[in-house]
């Protein structure tokens, strides 16, 4: 008897996927736990592991096709089984959103918190690829509804009146975008509304290139961001020669083989330990809720190439610097190679975006919401400086900026916490406790 | 007051003969309408009742009838003009859009045009294309007159008397093959006038909402009984005029149900569908749960063969069919 695998739901936000490739040919023998295709998420691109053993009968969507969350997308049998029964491709699984992921999601991971699913005041535009009636989109609307988390029963997937009222979102936590303690989001301000800049200019001067689905997401993000998120900064000048000498010990003293650590590393586990004594900048907003994490996660951001990706680092203050440094340096390998894996994603409670490598003196981040705040890592350099004694010399001096989300922090915290911080980047040793 | 089931045919001339009792202004105009006794007979006996000043054989030239009526309507009488077809009404295209309808405009209002054409639509009897299609939907394009559609025999005798008594011009289409059709109208009121410009809800229910009109309610209802035997309740809005559309209870109605389908005998491009879908979506977007569908006659010449003009014609089960796309 022939089975089916089905489009897993990598991600709480997961509405559907793109299949890239498939790894498993038609005719391929498979076990349980072969990797048979790779999709492409608006996040990143994700191996799907097999639930079941046999051969491959038959590939219900072809590559290049954005299959929903659920949909069966391949059948297995015994050899020669004759691959009836085929359902159709890119079926929207209306049941998908009740029953567990069939591939280990990250929902699995205990460092999951619980923010991943977030209900998003609707604003009157659908998610890219989410069709709904008018109907289903208002009453989306009027109860703060995320319509690319609703599985869609109508024509196409379309997610008609039924899909709506039948749908209760998980682990929802209570966030009402209404009761914000802030101005409501200026409803006219729809955080990916297309540009409209008059005809789209054609001919040989130019080249037209079709917005990928991480520019998009990045995109939505950071216009939703830099709209409603009411930003402040602050910069202070770190002596990081301390960091720098340590850094060189630590690494002089490595086995053969083992990852190096990087001042970034570093960086990462003053900020975590940093957020220890600052609880109210390791927490999201949810309008009339402040979520305070107990827990560390440090977002990092990698740059690709046609985008930026957060790995993160789990449990920052916790984790020793060796093991942190191989950690990430795996992180970000795979991000590159944009084969990250979903728990290397999520979950982030605080991020750092740092440009030194790029002989960036300062700039200022755009916080990733929910997040209180994000870091913005200029590069260590020698310049000159006044030292303590009230002579010139010379030192080595990086410069940190906090981007903070003003309704839940203000100035003089976010001053004490770079305060705090620059007491560990200069007194590294701490770093090592 | 007394109510008596009677057909439409019976309806239409007994509300000619109260108005033409009641106004001696009224008088009778058209091919055959006379000795003959009307292509449709709704006008026998008139010949010997009121004269022959009063009910006119005219020549086979439609031009003339509605030319003619127009003059008489701005020179102070109130013609009943009747154009065997619609389908050669646009013989008379310049006459009816451009005087009928334009008159009271053009002359800022110093003449009137208080006059009805009488006329005929619909197909399904094999008389081929030249004959055959639906179009009142073009006369409803101009502003300046009315377009009235009754499906039933209560409503084509108070809408022909409003028609007649009000002082704008109203093309009036019956449905050829639905003369026979009977329904309780009353006999002894010589005032029973119908609202001209008002939809009528013809049957409640609550899963979608069919507009349609005429020929169409005759389709729809048959449909709807269908639909009732699955529990699918539909609720049918019968236009009754074309213009001044009335599209207030269709909106109250799409608000309930969050889907309509419009079914009508004109032709796809541009028809009564068209209209009623794009106000649909201007004034009740946010309550359609699925797309607007439309019901109509198939986009070609009607076909003379018997079976493929059915064919090529809306019916019960095509409304069915559609009902069903919505849901």
């Amino acid at each position: 008897m022939a089975e089916t695998i089905q489009m897993p739901k990598l991600g709480f936000d997961m509405a559907e996927g793109t299949l890239v490739r498939w790894v498993k040919k038609v005719g391929d023998p498979i076990n349980k736990g072969d990797v048979i295709a790779e999709i492409e998420t608006d996040k990143a691109t994700i191996e799907i592991e097999t639930t079941a053993s046999g051969t491959i009968l038959k590939h219900l969507v072809n590559e290049g096709d954005v299959v929903p969350v659920g949909a069966d997308i391949a059948l297995v049998g015994e050899p020669g089984e004759a691959a009836e029964g085929a359902a159709p491709a890119a079926r929207p699984a209306p049941e998908a959103a009740s029953e567990p992921a069939p591939v280990e999601a990250p929902a699995a991971t205990p460092a999951q918190p619980a923010v991943a699913v977030q209900v998003k005041a609707g604003d009157g535009r659908l998610p890219s690829g989410v069709k709904a009636s008018p109907l289903a989109r208002r009453i989306a609307r009027d109860k703060g509804l995320d319509l690319s988390q609703i599985p869609g029963s109508g024509p196409g997937g379309r997610i008609v009146r039924r899909d709506v009222e039948s749908f209760t979102p998980m682990q929802a936590p209570p966030a009402p975008p209404k009761a914000a303690p802030v101005p409501a989001a200026p409803p006219a301000a729809g955080p990916v509304a297309p540009p409209s800049f008059g005809p789209l200019p054609a001919g040989p001067d130019v080249e037209a290139v079709p917005t990928s689905k991480l520019r998009a997401r990045i995109g939505r993000r950071m216009v939703e961001a830099k709209q409603q998120v009411p930003h402040f900064y602050v910069t202070t000048e770190m002596d990081v020669e301390a960091l720098l000498n340590l850094r060189q010990q630590l690494n002089a003293s490595l086995e053969e083989g083992a990852a190096k650590i990087s001042v970034n590393d570093m960086i990462v586990k003053a900020t975590a330990l940093t957020l220890r004594k600052f609880p109210n900048l390791n927490s999201h907003f949810y309008g009339d809720q402040i979520v305070r994490h107990k827990r560390i996660h440090i977002g990092i951001a990698v740059a690709l190439e046609d985008g930026l990706i957060n790995v993160v680092a789990r449990d920052a203050d916790r984790t020793a610097l060796g093991t942190m440094a191989a950690q990430n340096k795996d992180m970000v390998a795979r991000a590159r190679e944009g084969k990250v894996k979903p728990e290397d994603i999520e979950g982030a409670t605080f991020t750092i975006s740092n440009l030194g490598p790029y002989e960036v003196d300062q700039f200022i981040a755009i916080i990733n919401p929910p997040e209180a705040g994000i870091l913005a890592i200029g590069a260590a350099k020698q310049v000159p400086v006044v030292r303590p004694d009230g002579t010139i010399g010379v030192g080595w001096r990086m410069k940190v900026t906090i981007s903070v989300d003003h309704r839940i922090s203000d100035g003089a915290e976010a001053a004490r916490f770079l305060q705090e911080m620059k007491k560990l980047i200069e007194n590294p040793m701490s770093l090592l406790i | 007051m007394t109510e008596k089931i009677i057909t439409i045919r019976e309806a239409l001339s007994s509300a000619l003969r109260e108005e033409m009792l009641r106004d001696e202004r009224v008088f009778i105009m058209g091919e055959e309408v006379g000795v003959w006794g009307g292509t449709y007979a709704v006008t026998r006996g008139f010949l010997d009742e009121f004269g022959a000043r009063r009910v006119r054989d005219t020549p086979i030239s439609e031009m003339v009838i509605a030319g003619a009526a127009v003059g008489a309507a701005m020179a102070g009488l109130r013609p009943v003009a009747e154009i065997m077809t619609i389908n050669f009404a646009f013989v008379a295209m310049d006459a009816i859009v451009n005087h009928m309808a334009k008159v009271r405009y053009m002359f800022n209002g110093q003449f009137t045009v208080p006059m009805v054409i009488r006329t005929t639509t619909g197909g399904g009897k094999q008389l081929a294309a030249t004959h055959s299609h639906a179009p009142e939907v073009i006369f409803a394009h101009f502003p300046g007159m009315y377009v009235a559609v009754p499906g039933t025999a209560y409503d084509a005798k108070g809408m022909l008397k409003a028609a007649i008594r009000d002082d704008n011009p109203v093309l009036f289409v019956e449905h050829s093959t639905m003369l026979q059709r009977r329904s309780p109208v009353p006999v002894d009121d010589p005032d029973f006038l119908l609202p001209i410009g008002k939809s009528d809800i013809k049957r409640t229910g609550k899963d979608v909402t069919i507009v349609t009109y005429q020929k169409g309610l005759e389709w729809s209802t048959q449909a709807a009984e269908m639909l009732a035997q699955e529990g699918i309740e539909a609720e049918i809005i019968d236009l009754r005029w074309l213009r001044p559309l009335d599209l207030e209870p269709v909106f109250e109605s799409v608000k309930k149900t969050n889907r309509a389908v419009i079914v009508e005998e004109s032709l796809p491009m541009f028809n009564v569908g068209a209209e009623v879908a794009a106000q649909l979506q201007e004034q009740v977007f946010d309550y359609l749960d699925a797309p607007v569908k439309r019901v109509s006659a198939m986009d070609q010449p009607l076909p003379y063969a018997a079976n493929i003009e059915l064919m090529a014609l809306p019916d019960a089960q095509k409304v069915v069919k559609a009902v069903k796309e919505v849901l």
